[in-house]
This record gives C-alpha cells, sequence and structure tokens, in this order.
C-alpha cells in the first residue's frame, strides 16, 4: 500500500511539472498589451520595453521557466504583477482561503446530511411520490443553470427570511444563504447517485438471500445496502473537495464572499501570471490529492478493491 | 492486427480447450443399439422434396432494436409531450421573425417624443414582454436569444459527442493509446478553461463562431473520459473476445459489439449535453468571454437582467429569459433521460 501510494505521488508529482510547464507557456502566449494596463495606448516603445524587462517576459522562454521551477522549489511562489501589485501572493491567499473552506465545507457537510438520506429515501420509496419528487427536484438543479435558481434563492430567500442579502463574516445568519446555494448542486448529485447505486444493490442476490433469511429489514439495509451503495460514493467525494476549495464564483460574487471564487478567471482576465501560475499549481495539488484519497478511501471501505493486485492494472 | 490476434496466448488456450472438448465428446458417444436404430422414424433418412418457400424461411424475428427504442420512449406521455413542444418551439423562433408586427431584437424604440421607449413593462404600448433598458423589444429579443442558443446547444453537443465518442473509443480499446490519453487528459483537465478560451478568442475574433469553437475545444475531454471508462468495463468481457478469436477486425469490435452496447449510456450523455452547452454559454457570459450584445442569447439576456435584479419593477426583465431557458433545458433533460431508459433493451419486451 505504502509502494502504491508513493508511485502514486512520484507520478503525481511528474503531472504537477507538466502541467505547470504547459500553462507557463500558454500564458506567455498571452496579448502583450495585456500585462500593462490602459496607460498601454500613451507609452513610448522605450517605456514599454523597460515595463517588459522589468517582469523577466523578454527573456527566452526557457530561461524564465527554469527560474519560476527555481523559486518554486524553493517555496517561493512570488509576488502579484497585476491584482496587488508586489504583494506575496501567499499573503493575498492566506485570508481567503479560510472563507472559502469553511463555507464549501460547512455547504458539503449539508450536503451529504440530506443528499445521501434523501438518496436513500427515494430508492426505498422507488415510483411513489417521494421519489417522483425527489426526481423532480434533481432534475430542476442539474437541467436549470446555477447563475439563474442562485439568483432567485438570494432574491426571495433573504426577505422570507428576514436576512442581509450579502456575506458577513461576524454574521453566521448570513452564512446560510450562501451555503444552501453552494449544497444544491451536490444534494442532487449526491442523492441522484445514492438512488441509483442503493436501486442497483436492492435487486442484487445477496439481498434477496438476506431476505430469505428473514433478516430484518433495517438490518439489511444498514448492514448490506448501504455498505455497499456507499463504496462508489466515495469516488465521487474528491472532486466535490476541490470544488470547496476553489469556491463558486457566482455565490461568492452574489453574496459578496472574500473567498477564492472566481479568483482564478480574474487573475487570468488581468493577465497576473505569477497568480495564474500559483493558483493552478494550489488547484491542480488538491486535485490529484483528492483523487488518490479517493482511490485509498474506496480500498479501505471495500476490502473487495485492490489497488495494487492485478485488477488495478487494466 | 490479425496476426497479432493469432499469437494472443489467451485466444489459443481458448482454441485449444474448445477442439480437446469436442474432441472427446465424439469419441466417448456410444453407438446406437439395434433395437434403438429401428425405433428411429424411415421418414428422416428419405430425401426432402424441394420446396421453395420453405428454402426462404429463416429464423425470422421482427424485433427491431431502434423501433423498440422509438416505440417505448413514444409510449411515456411526457416525453411525447415535450419532443412535440419542443419542436413547436424550434419552429417558432424560426417562424416568429416572419410573423406580422414584429420587430428586429436590435432596433431601438423612440416614442413620438423622440425619446427611447426604454423599460416599458410588460404589455404596455404593443410590446408583449416589454422593453429593456435600451428601448429594444424584450419579446424580440427572448425569441431571437433561443434560437441563438439553441444553436450552440445542438453544435457544441454534436461536435462534443462526435469528437468525445471516437477519441473515448480509441481511448479504452487501443491499450498502446491508454497511457498517452490518460497524460494528455491529466494535463488538459488541469488547465483551467478559462485559459484556452481567452487564449481561442485572442486569436480570433470574438463572435458566434469563436465561441462555439472555443466551447468544443474544450467540451469533449469528460464525454471521452466518460466513453473510455465504459469501454474499459466490457471491453474484455466474454463476447468480446470470443469475436476476437473469431477474427473480427478492430472496426468491427468497435461499431458491431462495443458501441451498441453503450447506445443507452452515450444517449443519456448526449441528451444532457445539450443544456450543459446553454448553461455553459450563460456561464461564458458571466465571465464576460460571451457574445456581444448585438447578438442576443438567453445568457447574455439573463446577465443583462441580473444587474436589474435590486428593481422589483424592472425583473420582468431576468425572469423572462430564465423561465423560457429553464423550460427549454429542463425538457432536454427530460426527454433525454426517457431516451435512454428506452434505449435499454432490458427495459425492451
Amino acid at each position: 500500500m505504502l509502494k502504491y501510494i508513493c508511485k502514486r505521488v512520484l507520478f503525481a508529482v511528474g503531472s504537477l511539472l507538466i502541467i505547470t510547464a504547459t500553462i507557463f507557456l500558454l500564458l506567455r502566449l498571452m496579448p502583450v498589451e495585456g500585462y500593462l494596463g490602459a496607460a498601454y495606448e500613451k507609452m513610448s516603445p522605450e517605456t514599454v520595453q523597460i515595463l517588459l524587462e522589468e517582469k523577466g517576459l523578454l527573456d527566452p522562454l526557457h530561461v524564465q521557466l527554469a527560474r519560476f521551477y527555481d523559486d518554486l522549489f524553493h517555496g517561493d511562489l512570488g509576488t502579484s504583477w497585476i491584482y496587488r501589485p508586489n504583494v506575496k501572493i501567499t499573503t493575498i491567499l492566506a485570508p481567503k482561503i479560510p472563507v472559502s473552506l469553511t463555507l464549501g465545507g460547512l455547504a458539503m457537510l449539508l450536503a451529504l446530511l440530506l443528499g445521501l438520506p434523501l438518496g436513500v429515501w427515494m430508492s426505498l420509496a422507488k415510483g411513489k411520490w417521494p421519489d417522483k419528487l425527489g426526481t423532480g427536484f434533481i432534475v430542476f438543479i442539474n437541467a436549470v443553470p446555477a447563475a439563474v435558481y442562485y439568483l432567485f434563492i438570494q432574491l426571495y430567500g433573504s426577505s422570507a427570511f428576514h436576512v442581509s442579502m450579502l456575506y458577513k463574516a461576524g454574521d453566521v445568519r448570513t452564512w446560510i444563504l450562501p451555503i444552501v446555494c453552494m449544497s444544491l448542486g451536490n444534494i442532487a448529485y449526491f442523492a441522484m447517485w445514492m438512488r441509483r447505486f442503493m436501486v442497483d444493490q436492492l435487486g442484487a442476490d445477496y439481498v434477496k438471500l438476506a431476505v430469505a433469511k428473514g433478516v430484518p429489514r433495517g438490518k439489511i439495509m444498514s448492514r448490506h445496502v448501504f455498505r455497499n451503495a456507499f463504496v462508489p460514493m466515495i469516488q465521487l467525494l474528491p472532486s466535490s473537495l476541490l470544488l470547496t476549495i476553489m469556491g463558486s464564483i457566482y455565490v461568492e460574487s452574489l453574496f459578496s464572499v472574500p473567498g477564492m471564487g472566481g479568483l482564478l478567471i480574474d487573475v487570468i482576465q488581468r493577465q497576473d501570471n505569477t497568480m495564474v501560475q500559483a493558483l493552478v499549481l494550489i488547484y491542480a495539488c488538491v486535485g490529484i490529492l483528492g483523487l488518490l484519497l479517493g482511490d485509498i478511501l474506496m480500498s479501505v471501505a471495500d476490502p473487495r478493491i485492490s489497488l495494487t493486485g492485478k485488477e488495478g492494472a487494466r | 492486427m490479425s496476426l497479432r490476434l493469432l499469437r494472443n496466448g489467451k485466444a489459443a488456450r481458448l482454441g485449444d480447450a474448445l477442439s480437446a472438448e469436442t474432441e472427446r465428446q465424439l469419441a466417448t458417444a456410444p453407438d446406437l443399439t439395434p433395437e434403438e436404430a429401428a425405433a428411429l422414424d424411415r421418414d428422416l433418412f428419405t430425401f426432402a422434396e424441394y420446396d421453395s418457400e420453405a428454402a426462404e424461411r429463416t429464423g425470422y424475428s421482427n424485433y427491431s432494436y431502434w423501433r423498440s427504442t422509438m416505440q417505448l420512449f413514444w409510449k411515456n406521455r411526457t416525453a411525447r409531450f415535450l419532443v412535440i413542444f419542443l419542436g413547436l418551439l424550434l419552429l417558432f423562433t424560426f417562424v416568429q421573425p416572419y410573423l406580422p408586427g414584429q420587430y428586429d431584437p436590435n432596433l431601438i424604440h423612440y416614442d413620438e417624443n423622440g425619446l427611447i421607449m426604454k423599460n416599458l413593462k410588460p404589455g404596455e404600448s404593443g410590446f408583449l414582454f416589454g422593453t429593456n433598458k435600451l428601448g429594444q423589444d424584450l419579446w424580440a429579443r427572448i425569441w431571437s436569444g433561443t434560437r441563438t442558443s439553441l444553436f450552440i446547444g445542438f453544435v457544441v453537443a454534436l461536435s462534443e459527442c462526435v469528437i468525445g465518442i471516437s477519441v473515448g473509443v480509441l481511448w479504452g480499446y487501443v491499450r498502446k493509446l491508454d497511457k498517452f490519453f490518460t497524460e494528455l487528459y491529466n494535463i488538459v483537465d488541469n488547465v483551467p478553461r478559462t485559459i484556452i478560451l481567452i487564449l481561442i478568442s485572442y486569436i480570433l475574433r470574438p463572435s458566434m463562431s469563436t465561441l462555439i469553437l472555443s466551447m468544443c475545444f474544450v467540451g469533449w475531454l469528460p464525454m471521452a473520459r466518460f466513453i473510455r471508462n465504459q469501454i474499459v468495463i466490457i471491453r474484455d468481457r466474454d463476447y468480446n473476445l470470443a469475436s476476437r478469436c473469431l477474427g473480427s477486425s478492430t472496426r468491427k469490435i468497435i461499431f458491431r459489439n462495443l458501441l451498441p452496447y453503450l447506445v443507452s449510456v452515450i444517449m443519456l450523455r448526449v441528451a444532457m449535453a445539450i443544456p450543459t452547452a446553454i448553461s455553459d454559454e450563460v456561464f461564458l457570459t458571466y465571465i464576460g468571454l460571451g457574445l456581444p450584445l448585438a447578438t442576443p442569447s438567453l445568457g447574455n439576456l439573463i446577465i443583462a437582467g441580473r444587474v436589474l435584479m435590486m428593481t422589483p419593477s424592472l425583473r420582468y426583465q431576468l425572469i423572462f429569459p430564465s423561465v423560457v431557458l429553464s423550460i427549454v433545458t429542463i425538457s432536454f433533460y427530460i426527454i433525454g433521460s426517457v431516451f435512454a431508459d428506452a434505449a435499454d433493451p432490458k427495459n425492451h419486451v
């Protein structure tokens, strides 16, 4: 197991190097004007030259890339160029990450607490009204763009519950709507897959055997069906974890939450290269870690799944 | 390919085992005793007369996969209603500009005093859905926008499927390509979509074709991944192994064995791809990479309406496009899932 994890981590480092290099090269294709801001039109060619040289953009690509990796290996993510000029990226991110992480974590918790029971309930009442109602909810959440229903939740939710429309760090009541918004998608997602896996398991032979043996229904559900249905669910968790850290661009801008949501898109549009590189690196790390974690959790939850055996080689 | 298959150890072992078993059965089958032979019907050993009708008779069942699928699909009342409804809606978006009394979606209306007729309430002065803050007819803009969004949805979903399925099948079936595609996927998946989209819109000018191109450029990845996983699951099933042993070409295995097996799951993905593409367009507009306002789409109508959300009297500018968009996406979603159910042969009678 340990050997397997080491191997995966080594591979992950390789992928990270390739990813950062790709991003680095792609960013160098961006238009030069983007680095100079609105004053670009009035600048003389000499000023442009000097400004670009200050940022090290005129060096050959491999020199720039080597410099970037050199800094990275010394644990230096660099300083922001445009977003907040000359501020260390770690200083910029330090207050933002906990905000997104708290809200996202709570939303995730809510989604698990509501989504899984909903899925189980739907599978037990298959074809009856809870199932139909739940399916309607899932279809709605999946089909309607989040941008649309978030707006209506903010609009009518804040007046219905008499809470402020915007997020305030000190006032826990203002956290409710953003958390609800962020969890809705995952509730539908978890409920949909949980129902599907439960229904698959309910038709399995071992359930019929358990029923025939006279095992109480509650025990069959909790000890057998739920446990088996939950194993594939674990695979869905890592990607949700990644989204938690990235924050939701819609929710955070709607409720003006000072988190990570939309930060990447913002810095890409402003061509703040160092910020983009740092963020992509962080997200890629979390993503790869999440995948690894999902695989390990799955093999812990279901001893039949072996990561190191021949089955994994396919 | 076939030479390599012949050398495939598994296939050879299977073949050996089969022929050994047949030989064993032939060798150990007991001969009939004279009594048993006498009891046999004499007619079995006379020549049958040639019967042209009987010669034509084959093991025939009138089961047809696609007809059963269509029948099952059409039986579902909701799906039937939605298909007709969407068809009419699509027809209407095309016919609408030619109906009498319609305005150009970009025409700015002035009243007799030369003032812009902006933010008119729905129904006021003949504007069914009112006007926006520029004095443009919201009714015309919404139908023109629906046309645009549906077009984007169809084109993106179609190309996503064509590219996604072809790459996914190769990725899943051809072992040599697996490593390469997996690495490629890991890298491309981690490059933020926004960078690619910005680069494409920087190289080309922002327009509908650029938007579609950039959406296609990143959209096929999840599809390919999905197909690949499905193919890997069924690739080594016994019927494919048998098919390979009998010397089917890779092409035949893919088109005859693998893809038909996956029709229902693929259909589900395809149907979801249309609402997803429409939602994506809203997102792209939201982050400022969408279509210019001169080309109305549901995305830029909603984002324009969003700004006015805080003024209750202007909320109709958000609500109308949102409702139209939701109806369209939900209809596609439901049709897709019903069709996927119908396409699953397990549900055929």
